[in-house]
């Protein structure tokens, strides 16, 4: 199997009609890799995969698939195969025709077709069951065929269309493991399509956080979950408290920020924002919940705030703590579980500490609305 | 809620009772005449059990060679209209949506006109097509069977297009996609996904096509040229007058409709215990034979029994002769007429007498008052649908056949077509 055909897109745009459905995008997806595309339901991103696909012609700029303009060509001349939302499995064909359909509308033989789907089979664990029709397997199992008759065309770039959404979350979690496994196996691109952050972190190199057609940030998980280049990114991905208010000091990559409710508090501004902050602008500071911590010190200090506790709970791994600091902002601790019960009463007075680098500064945004 | 009353249940069993004697009664009855000897379609009075209308069908050549231009126009309407059919409803998921209304409107629209309609146009239009090419009156244009499948076509090709866009607004356009993605040209897409889905769909409008073109009179009978329809001909049979010959027909095509509906029936309960027990379709699907085939499936049963009935019956008429029944009815009838006359003349001699004891002048009121009003009470159309009738328009009294005087008032029809009737309402002197 060829491996590492890179994916481009140029300046492109998608347009139905008036609206707007992809603005500027410019991607740049590295040969081999796992590329993730995370956004909230109708932000484009399916838009950018049928795009790349060939089912949709951008209505400006470029797609390359391997340096090569893809500009009129149909999705059946194009090295991709796309993984559907709802698996697409023609279902009044066997597993294993299904499987080799890429095989027999270029008129391979029968004896042919079926070599190569007990081979694919038993690289998904599923041999023997090439005679079922795809209604008689459960989820998981389709997932896998669906992926199976994806290799079988020996595309330079598999697509997935949040394939894994309709499963329940042990399987969810289990198949997140196997796609990664079998990316690494087969060594080609991955374009991954999801709204789940968990999935798109998990088993990306890369992420791209998109948001009404627009590509926020483009980044690894690590950098995407700690350094959110906008308000956006920073609320979408995992949870945030949010706090609003004016830039009034920036020493040395951090800044201090004149929150509304909550006093002077210190941040690091964001590496995508350094320097394009100064006194007296807009900016949001986003802490997470993990983040912060029962100070020691009880005085105040800028990476300290005093809350009082509305309730608290139990999630297994950590205990969840929402509290009210001053002019009634809301806040939300997470206490890792370490073995001791650390649930507070309601109206007990906390004063909670973070390390400043832990809380990053954007130029303020709009938020996502979750 | 439990509001079965025992009069609420009653009701119902009533109501059932009639609304299937509604439906089906006719067409039992009409089964029946198909088996009584009278030469008029009768049930009452039953004369003998014959089989002679089916052969007297059989020998029909009008009859036969209408079932066979039937079968003909049949087979080519059921093609097109389905090829027509299906084109329509898949340019209607292809088409924008803003035209889409319009173009159902336009393609619904050959429903609404009234076959007759169809029929002059497309009588008209070709005529117009032919003399515009210039072409012979004996061309293809103007053949019988070529208009008459057109002219069906018209409409039954939107009944088809109803029946694919139902199956296809159940297709998923992702599968499409799909086999494109995987290197199908669109022509492949189309033939081993899209139309696999379709194949149920193809196999009803086929049956729905060719039923429709079966039946269908308004439209054929302006364009049928040399080519007469089953349905023309049974028509211009009726003109002539009836004869339990069609019956007979009509007999076998509810006994054909009957098998195919019971084998579905079957078919169906098939795959419902399938999917119930959670075996494969496929797995039961290629077996007929199994010897599970009555377990759990009632229609199984009475696929069978019917099917032994059928051959039995046809084995019966083999050998089964109503002659000699015949012989013996006639004998009874004409003893029966025998003793008719004996009785009128005996009346007419005592009436002579009376007339010579009292006077012409009483015998004018009280013979006035006799022959009318049985006949008039039992009858509230006249005598006009009364058999004699018809054979006294054609010229022909067959007055051997005439069963024996039966009492007034028994036959659910108001003896409207017992042809003792007529005896009475006709003039006896």
């Amino acid at each position: 199997m060829s491996s590492g055909v890179g994916v481009d897109l140029q300046d492109m745009w998608i347009k139905f009609g008036d609206f707007v459905a992809v603005r500027e995008a410019n991607v740049n997806i590295k040969g081999g890799e796992f590329f993730s595309f995370l956004g909230p339901s109708g932000c484009g991103k399916t838009t950018i995969l049928r795009a790349v696909s060939g089912f949709l012609e951008p209505s400006d700029g470029k797609v390359l698939i391997g340096g090569n303009d893809m500009a009129g060509k149909g999705p059946n001349e194009r090295p991709t195969a796309l993984i559907f939302q709802n698996l697409a499995l023609f279902p009044l064909m066997k597993v294993w025709e299904n499987i080799t359909f890429s095989m027999e509308v270029r008129g391979a033989s029968a004896d042919e077709r079926r070599k190569r789907a007990d081979e694919l089979l038993d690289m998904i664990a599923l041999s023997g069951q090439g005679d079922k029709l795809p209604s008689e397997l459960s989820g998981g199992q389709k997932q896998r065929v669906a992926i199976a008759r994806a290799l079988c065309a020996q595309p330079d770039v598999l697509l997935l269309d949040e394939p894994l959404s309709a499963l329940d979350l042990k399987l969810r979690q289990h198949m997140r493991t196997e796609l990664r496994e079998i990316q690494k196996r087969v060594g080609i691109t991955f374009i991954y399509i999801t709204h789940d952050q968990g999935e798109a972190l998990t088993m990306s190199d890369s992420v791209a956080v998109m948001k009404a057609g627009i590509i926020d940030q483009i980044s690894d998980g690590k950098s995407i979950y700690d350094d959110p280049a906008t308000a956006f990114v920073a609320s979408f991905v995992g949870e945030n408290n949010v706090f609003r208010g004016k830039i009034s000091k920036i020493i040395d990559g951090q800044a201090i920020i004149d929150t509304n409710r909550t006093g002077l508090l210190r941040g690091r501004v964001s590496s995508m924002a350094q320097g394009k902050l100064s006194v007296g602008d807009d900016a949001m500071m986003f802490i997470r919940p993990e983040a912060l911590d029962i100070s020691e010190e009880k005085s105040a200090s800028d990476t300290r705030i005093i809350a009082n506790v509305r309730h608290s709970e139990f999630e297994g791994q950590s205990y969840n703590v929402f509290m009210e600091g001053s002019a009634g902002k809301e806040m939300k601790m997470a206490l890792t579980n370490r073995g001791e019960t650390r649930l507070y009463d309601a109206d007990v007075e906390l004063t909670l500490g973070y390390d400043a680098n832990q809380a990053v500064i954007v130029p303020a945004g709009e938020l996502a609305s979750e | 809620m439990k509001t079965e009353s025992p009069l609420i249940r009653f009701g119902l069993a009533i109501y059932l009772v009639l609304f299937f004697t509604y439906l089906l009664g006719p067409l039992v009855l009409m089964g029946i005449t198909a088996f009584n000897s009278a030469s008029f379609p009768q049930v009452t009075p039953w004369e003998v059990f014959s089989f002679e209308w089916f052969t007297t069908l059989f020998n029909d050549k009008r009859i036969l060679s209408g079932i066979g231009n039937s079968l003909i126009v049949g087979f080519f309407t059921v093609i097109l209209s389905v090829a027509m059919g299906l084109a329509g409803a898949l340019m209607l998921t292809q088409i924008w949506p803003k035209l889409r209304a319009t173009f159902y409107t336009v393609i619904i629209a050959p429903i609404l006109i009234p076959g007759v309609v169809l029929g002059i146009s497309t009588l008209v239009f070709w005529d117009r097509v032919n003399i515009m090419l210039g072409l012979s009156d004996d061309s293809f244009l103007r053949n019988g069977i070529f208009l008459t499948v057109l002219g069906q076509a018209t409409f039954i090709s939107s009944y088809c297009m109803l029946v694919f866009v139902a199956r296809l607004q159940r297709y998923d356009l992702g599968l499409t996609e799909a086999a494109l993605d995987l290197g199908a040209t669109h022509v492949q897409a189309f033939r081993k996904i899209q139309l696999p889905f379709l194949m149920p769909a193809v196999g009803s409008a086929a049956v729905l096509a060719f039923l429709a073109s079966f039946e269908n009179y308004n439209t054929t009978t302006f364009t049928f040229q040399d080519y007469p329809t089953l349905t023309i001909e049974l028509a211009q049979k009726v003109r002539y007058g009836i004869d339990p010959s069609v019956s007979a027909l009509a007999f076998i095509i509810v006994v054909i409709t009957v098998f195919f509906a019971l084998l579905n029936e079957v078919k169906t309960r098939r795959a419902q215990l399938a999917i119930a027990n959670g075996a494969p379709v496929g797995a039961v699907s290629g077996s007929f034979k199994m010897p599970g085939f009555f377990s759990g499936n009632p229609a199984a049963v009475v696929l069978t029994l019917f099917v032994a009935v059928v051959v039995g019956t046809i084995a019966y008429s083999q050998f089964y002769d109503p002659e000699p029944a015949k012989a013996v009815l006639l004998k009874e009838k004409r003893a029966a007429q025998q003793l008719r006359i004996k009785a009128l003349q005996e009346r007419v001699r005592l009436q002579r007498l009376e007339k010579k004891l009292k006077g012409p002048d009483i015998f004018g009121s009280g013979n006035s008052k006799v022959p009318q009003p049985p006949s008039k009470s039992a009858s509230p159309f006249g005598n006009v649908f009364a058999p004699t009738n018809l054979e006294k328009a054609a010229g022909t009294n067959k007055d051997e056949k005439k069963p024996a005087p039966k009492k007034p008032g028994t036959s659910a029809f108001g003896n409207v077509f017992a042809p003792t009737n007529l005896e009475k309402a006709a003039p006896k002197e």
